[in-house]
């Protein structure tokens, strides 16, 4: 397998007493899509923030094609191609649509003018936000901000992108919507990961799947694989739901 | 599908403000000096709420201690002007100098957080008051005059200084215009919004910061220098004082935090409130802590930022609007 694009080793986070990554090695590569799965509070979102930049690991060490990024924050991490999607939607809500997508085409120091504003023409045309383009972010919709946390993290044209539930609430048509997207970004050579709570919609794109438990992988590889095993099946039907 | 910045709106205020950017230079050749000289207060209250504006508006930098540089920029000017240098000359080089001492400050106040900023701010403010206090060359505790501008006629100072109010108002805001409206612009606006989401997507953060700190630096000394050219007399307790900060904070957060336009129209309202309440006291304080709780209340965007919001007009082209899209689809 050709060298990982991305890759973490040994990471390690505590809040107070508690363990959130306890001890995750993760390898991203080019063009391949991974999905995690987890119950809630498994330490899924801090690894994303970790990788991206925005948290600091206690422990472990953080690779960006083989370079040591550990010490590096989360706009350095970008501009080196780590973008992100927030689950919580953090949009700049005193601009327009347009002009949030703006900002990441022109913060990666690669792009301005004219070649910034078509960047940002086409990002919002693949994110169907085409039509929105002049509207204040702050009265988007839930689903239209997390079109835009997409939009943003494409903008700043990634090699590697972390997605953190992206899908949650959208109807069927919206759902293969973006199972095209993700697709053809991941058949463009980014290494996705992707976070997600519904899994028949993740197992549509990823050709690797983690599942992460109280801070721990406790299995990965091929989904079906994944998905079949007695340890994922506990840790879900353990979560209370 | 294009992008467009001016809009026919953006583009008749702008006209229009350029307009009465000439008008105003007229003023001194139309009205008495004390006319004119409350009219060069009104171009510093201008100057130090749109320099406010560019810190906590953009840059998130809530600041209790930018008369520290009032201050610097206006003990500069007596400061050079006692050494022969012309006192007009003396009073740019005041606003360079004092402005320039923000580079060194930024290095550490800038690591300070939020109300550690703010407080750390008050207190550099604090200090530099404190060494002027101990100068005798700069009259001490006292009080010093910039008495090198008797030469001029009071006519023509009075003249003189206003023009210099006017000059460093349209620098100043203009450079604050052209930085929201450069490549720039976008990434400060995003600050404003949220920090953290903007670091995320690659935004130097602390760079942009430590823009607008020295910018607001340099308006803040102009503004200082206007101050000791205006009033002819400076004292360490009131030109380093804290209420230079509270005026600011007023002028902002009623006008509209993180407008372009709010700040201008605050400090037009707190001139106003000023001129009624001419004798001061505390009723005057009181009126204005009214005003700023009531707006605190009712319009937290303040004026212009309701205005914005309530009417989508932006009359400075520091937007971007895409034009030649399909029409809008429905809320979803």
């Amino acid at each position: 397998m050709e060298a990982a694009v991305l890759a973490a080793a040994g990471v390690r986070k505590r809040f107070g007493a508690l363990a959130v990554l306890d001890g995750v090695d993760l390898a991203l590569h080019a063009g391949v899509a991974v999905g995690i799965v987890g119950p809630n509070g498994a330490g899924k979102t801090t690894l994303l923030n970790v990788l991206a930049g925005s948290l600091a690991p206690d422990a472990g060490t953080l690779e960006f094609r083989g370079r040591d990024v550990t010490a590096k924050g989360a706009a350095e991490r970008c501009r080196l191609g780590i973008a992100r999607t927030h689950q919580v939607p953090r949009p700049f809500t005193g601009m327009t649509v347009f002009e949030n997508v703006l900002v990441a085409a022109t913060a990666q120091g690669r792009r301005r003018g004219g070649e910034a504003y078509d960047l940002c023409l086409r990002v919002l045309d693949e994110t169907a936000l085409t039509p929105l383009a002049n509207r204040r972010a702050e009265s988007l919709g839930l689903l239209q901000r997390k079109r835009l946390e997409l939009a943003r993290a494409l903008a700043a044209e990634p090699s590697v992108l972390l997605l953190d539930e992206i899908g949650g609430g959208l109807t069927d048509a919206e759902s293969e919507a973006l199972v095209i997207t993700i697709s053809s970004l991941r058949d463009r050579g980014i290494a996705v990961l992707w976070i997600e709570h519904i899994v028949h919609v993740l197992l549509q794109v990823v050709g690797r799947l983690v599942c992460m438990d109280a801070g721990r992988i406790i299995a990965e590889g091929l989904p079906e694989s994944v998905v079949s095993q007695a340890a994922v099946i506990d840790a879900y039907l353990g979560s209370g739901r | 599908m294009k992008v467009e910045r001016w809009t026919r709106t953006s583009r008749v205020f702008t006209g229009g403000l350029a307009v009465s950017v000439v008008i105003l230079a007229a003023v001194p050749l139309i009205f008495d000096p004390d006319v004119v000289q409350k009219l060069t207060t009104l171009l510093i209250l201008v100057l130090l709420a749109a320099m406010w504006n560019a810190l906590a508006g953009y840059g998130g930098l809530l600041s209790v201690g930018q008369q520290a540089f009032i201050g610097m920029g206006a003990y500069a000017t007596v400061f050079f002007a006692n050494l022969g240098v012309p006192p007009y000359a003396a009073m740019l080089v005041a606003t360079v100098v004092a402005g320039a001492i923000s580079v060194p400050i930024s290095l550490f106040a800038l690591r300070l957080r939020a109300a550690q900023f703010a407080i750390g701010m008050w207190v550099i403010a604090e200090v530099a008051s404190i060494v002027v206090r101990l100068d005798q060359n700069l009259g001490a505790g006292t009080g010093i005059s910039l008495i090198q501008l008797n030469q001029y006629e009071p006519n023509f100072r009075q003249a003189y200084t206003f023009w210099l109010a006017l000059g460093f108002a349209v620098i100043f805001l203009a450079a604050l215009f052209l930085l929201l409206r450069s490549p720039l612009g976008v990434s400060l606006q995003a600050i404003r919004d949220d920090e953290d989401a903007a670091r995320s997507i690659g935004v130097r953060v602390a760079s942009r910061k430590r823009l607008l700190f020295v910018l607001a630096a340099f308006g803040c000394s102009a503004a200082g220098v206007l101050v000791v050219a205006n009033t002819l007399f400076i004292e360490p307790g009131s030109v380093f004082s804290v209420q230079w900060s509270a005026y600011m904070i007023f002028m902002v957060l009623v006008g509209g935090l993180g407008t372009f336009e709010g700040p201008i129209l605050g400090a037009i309202l707190l001139f106003a409130i000023q001129a009624t309440f001419t004798q001061g006291g505390p009723w005057y304080l009181v009126g204005l802590g009214a005003t700023a709780a009531v707006f605190a209340l009712a319009l937290p965007r303040g004026l212009w930022g309701t205005v914005e919001e309530r009417l989508g007009l932006r009359l400075m082209p520091v937007g971007y609007r895409v034009v030649g899209a399909k029409r809008e689809e429905t809320d979803g």
